[in-house]
């Protein structure tokens, strides 16, 4: 609520900025999304309000933790800041060179500050309880590592819910040996999420109301209008699977606008930030996500971006329009913006309920407009593990495929569409059709004839809960279904750099009131753009970042088979508001354990509908995304709702190591403890 | 068992996940919370009509609660109602909590204590469930079972459909109650969420007696079905 109202003085100072027209650069791409958007306040920067991020450098650093009193939202509230600001100040080191950070706890709580992304020895990565006391108040603690790395990372408090009230700063780590990133000047952009109510209360008040702060669900209004597009049995079979599963579709966010204002570089959207660039000048961006809560989609309407690094590692570039960050994520892209001209970089919240702006210009005095935020997104049966048009099915075996149970609900299904289903060379002895229950619909679109099949395995791919109502299957062709002579019994684990084989097993500890879901069917969430991302090709010509299009710069560091792989689902109960791993939370969870020295691979399988950004520290989560050569390493991976994710590690720092959903609230839960013995 | 065990019992779980504290490297994943719910308090429009309320409280963790549900009704006339639960709740599927404990009527004259069992949550097409089965003294038994359901004409304007069944096990005739079926009443509320912890309404509630308990009523020229326009407000913290 609050961050829409603030976005009201923007849209009524348009009428003096129009006229004066000639100050004002509207991208010449498409007039129509002018006529659509919305420009910045007047003269919001030529007031020079906009804040930018103040830098440190060199090898030793002073930092001071301290209460402040901030006020982005008209109110004024206790932050917690690091030297007085917030964001903390940027850090900028050199690959190589030892650096010494001595930080006061000038608090009433403990402190800690966690490197978030940085190699470094267990005892200095910052995370209380992991052989670090944290930093008690009065306390001064010196971390010192030597930096062995190059590119954008980030720092924050590992204590409480500082991060949520300001805790948190830029790393930029310039390389030791010339950037293979051509650039002339760069920016941090850092976004983040800010509200005046304290964590504490927000976390307090999700576990007694979960959709306290989602003003999205659906009402009779939307009832109504369903049925007079689609029909009364359509509209009511097509809610019965939410009806019975007791969850929301509206269900993105779990701490929305509603009471978050968003910030970048520390300045709420109404003020906005500003960066200069000079003509010719190739610019990098280094965007951050610092928020506690708030996943982002970006774009710069009127410029491609060239992505040239995630999480600080730099990758093959890639040309898109817009990009998803997670929570904890970094993207490096490269920008050529034209001289004269004003652009926005608008960070918009992935449920679409705020954003947050700067300004780019090679001249101070003209200001970008601001686009409208797109259509919320709303979730579909896929995103609980239950589609099946778009799986990848590269390398699977389909043995295990039972229909018999298969009940399809509200009829058409023409969309379904199997032609992208590519199958190694697999064996599907029991696919078993045979129960499937259809009403009297009609399937005359599901065209199987485009599927290839390799030699893969799907044991996992259960369609026994599948709804199908009125069904017609004349159309159902399967007779050039190309199946491959090829037998796998594919042992599970499958080959460095694509991903797990292995069957989707939910075990024991995932049955109990803790847990509210299991996708039965998770797809790989590798090409997956993410919910309300999916159609912004079609709808909009935006190229979307995905991880499927994210190949390592260097080649792979650890060219080494995976010798054993780990399954870890993500679960919860929002209605509780309850997470965990495995059904189990941290506080009654024993440690996993790696071998020093071990190549394994980790897979993620989301079974929620929540997106989720998972963390590992201390060592690098290589994500296996389809080139067994290029491999890229990030630290934080977001797993789409009701989907899966490979990645491999190599667990070569001992010590203990915090593994985490880095959603600040789902992170007291969905914890592990990681032992490098 | 006896029903202070019961308390006791619930009480002994929630010192027990006291007990477990660990240090934490963020947040407190499960912190001891209370919530306190004023679901109804209002006054029927016709001044004739009496003040009602409705009221629940928890204490506890995620998987241990203790839970008092408080429900009562004045007027000037001798008719009041004053009912108090004192309950453990405990999880046993993700949308339902199985709960038991004790029951205390402390109006009408004579007061009847009971114990408890019951189960509380969220069924399938979001029916908001509250069932329990009560056990008195001298062989009493009863069991109420309400149901509400809450329907979004926009995100703050809420229309709450509700019922609520009453059975007894045998006559109860010093308090008019009747074996078998003993009343019924729907409510139809509507509440505009000025924020989401205060909501004022309008409504209109509907009982009927039913059976032997009609019967009593209207040897004592008791009405048997009332109808009743309210105003009132709801409200949480």
């Amino acid at each position: 609520m609050k961050s829409q109202y603030m976005i009201k003085p923007m849209t009524q100072t348009t009428n003096s900025e129009l006229n004066n027209s000639r100050r004002r650069f509207v991208f010449g791409a498409s007039a129509m999304l002018a006529l659509m958007s919305t420009p910045f306040p007047k003269n919001a920067f030529a007031n020079a309000l906009s804040q930018s991020l103040s830098q440190l450098s060199g090898k030793v650093f002073d930092l001071s933790i301290d209460y402040k009193m901030v006020n982005f939202t008209g109110k004024s509230a206790r932050a917690t800041v690091v030297n007085q600001l917030l964001p903390a100040p940027l850090l900028r080191w050199k690959e190589g060179e030892t650096v010494t950070l001595r930080v006061k706890n000038n608090l009433d709580h403990d402190s800690s500050i966690h490197w978030h992304g940085i190699i470094l020895p267990t005892e200095m990565d910052g995370v209380p309880g992991f052989s670090f006391d944290g930093i008690k108040p009065g306390e001064t603690f010196e971390y010192q590592f030597t930096v062995q790395q190059s590119g954008t990372y980030w720092y924050h408090s590992h204590s409480g819910y500082q991060e949520q009230t300001g805790l948190f700063g830029a790393i930029v780590i310039d390389p030791a040996t010339p950037d293979p990133v051509i650039y002339d000047r760069d920016y941090v952009i850092m976004l983040s999420d800010w509200s005046d109510e304290a964590p504490e209360n927000i976390y307090a008040k999700l576990k007694k109301q979960a959709d306290y702060y989602n003003y999205r669900e659906r009402t009779v209004m939307d009832f109504f209008s369903d049925v007079n597009k689609n029909g009364l049995a359509n509209t009511w079979n097509a809610r019965s699977m939410w009806n019975n599963a007791r969850m929301s579709d509206s269900d993105i966010s779990d701490v929305t606008g509603s009471t978050y204002t968003y910030l970048m570089n520390g300045n709420p959207p109404q003020q906005g930030w500003q960066g200069l660039f000079e003509q010719g000048e190739k610019v990098r961006l280094r965007f951050i996500n610092s928020s506690a809560m708030t996943i982002f989609d970006v774009r710069i309407p009127g410029l491609k971006m060239s992505v040239v690094a995630s999480d600080g590692q730099n990758i093959q570039p890639v040309s898109v329009d817009e990009f998803r960050i997670g929570v904890a994520e970094t993207y490096d892209v490269v920008i050529e913006p034209e001289v004269d001209n004003a652009y926005c970089i608008f960070a918009q919240s992935i449920d679409r309920t705020g954003f947050t702006v700067g300004n780019l210009t090679s001249d101070a005095s003209l200001h970008a407009l601001i686009p409208p935020m797109d259509p919320r997104p709303v979730l579909s049966h896929s995103d609980m593990g239950m589609d099946m048009s778009g799986m990848d099915m590269s390398g699977m075996d389909m043995s295990g495929m039972d229909h018999s149970k298969m009940d399809m609900g509200a009829g058409d299904m023409s969309g379904m569409e199997h032609s992208k289903m590519n199958m190694g060379g697999g064996d599907m002895p029991s696919m078993d059709h045979s129960k499937m229950a259809m009403g009297g619909g009609d399937m005359p679109g599901m065209d199987h004839s485009k599927m290839a099949m390799g030699g893969g395995d799907m044991p996992g791919m259960d369609h026994s809960k599948m709804a199908m109502g009125d069904g017609d299957m004349s159309g159902m062709d399967h007779s050039k279904m190309a199946m491959g002579t090829a037998k796998a019994t594919v042992s599970g684990l499958g080959l460095a750099g694509f991903g797990s084989n292995n069957e989707i097993k939910h075990i024991d500890t995932e049955f109990g009131p803790q847990v509210d879901m299991r996708a039965d069917a998770p797809k790989s969430g590798l090409h997956d753009p993410g919910i309300g991302l999916r159609d912004h090709q079609q709808q909009f010509n935006r190229k979307v970042l995905t991880y499927g299009d994210i190949k390592g710069l260097h080649p792979t560091y650890d060219t080494r088979q995976p010798s054993r792989e780990i399954q870890l689902h993500l679960t919860g109960n929002m209605n509780r508001y309850m997470w965990s791993v495995n059904g189990v939370k941290f506080m009654d969870a024993a440690p996993l354990e790696f071998e020093y020295g071990e190549r394994l691979r980790i897979t993620l399988v989301n079974d929620t509908m929540m997106t989720h950004p998972m963390h590992l520290h201390g060592m690098w989560s290589e994500l296996e995304t389809g080139d067994p050569d290029f491999i890229p390493r990030k630290h934080t991976v977001l797993v789409q709702p009701g989907s899966k994710i490979s990645y491999l590690v190599t667990a070569d720092a001992k010590g203990q190591w915090a593994y985490h959903c880095h959603l600040l609230f789902h992170m007291p839960g969905m914890f592990r403890k990681v032992v490098v013995k | 068992m006896n029903k202070t065990n019961l308390v006791a019992l619930g009480l002994l779980s929630l010192s027990a996940s006291l007990a477990s504290s660990a240090v934490f490297a963020g947040g407190n994943d499960d912190p001891l919370l209370t919530k306190v719910m004023l679901d109804q308090f209002e006054k029927g429009v016709d001044p004739q009509d009496p003040t009602q309320f409705s009221a629940q409280a928890w204490l506890g963790y995620d998987l241990n609660k203790l839970w008092l549900k408080t429900e009562g009704e004045y007027s000037n006339s001798d008719k009041q109602d004053l009912e108090i639960q004192a309950l453990y709740s405990k999880p046993i599927a993700p949308y339902w909590d199985v709960q038991f404990g004790i029951k205390t009527d402390i109006k009408p004259t004579p007061n009847r204590n009971w114990a408890v069992i019951g189960v509380q949550g969220l069924a399938p097409y979001f029916f908001d469930i509250d069932a329990a089965l009560f056990i008195g003294d001298q062989g009493r038994t009863a069991m109420r079972v309400s149901a509400e359901y809450e329907l979004l004409i926009t995100q703050k304007l809420i229309l709450t459909p509700e019922v609520e069944v009453n059975l007894f096990g045998k006559d109860d005739a010093e308090l008019g109650i009747g074996s078998g079926l003993s009343d019924v009443s729907a409510g139809l509320r509507l509440r505009y969420e000025i924020v989401r912890e205060f909501a004022p309404y309008i409504g209109v509630d509907w009982r009927q007696k039913l059976g032997n308990t009609a019967d009593y009523a209207r040897n004592e020229g008791e009405e048997t079905q009332e109808t009743q326009f309210v105003i009132g407000f709801r409200a949480w913290f």
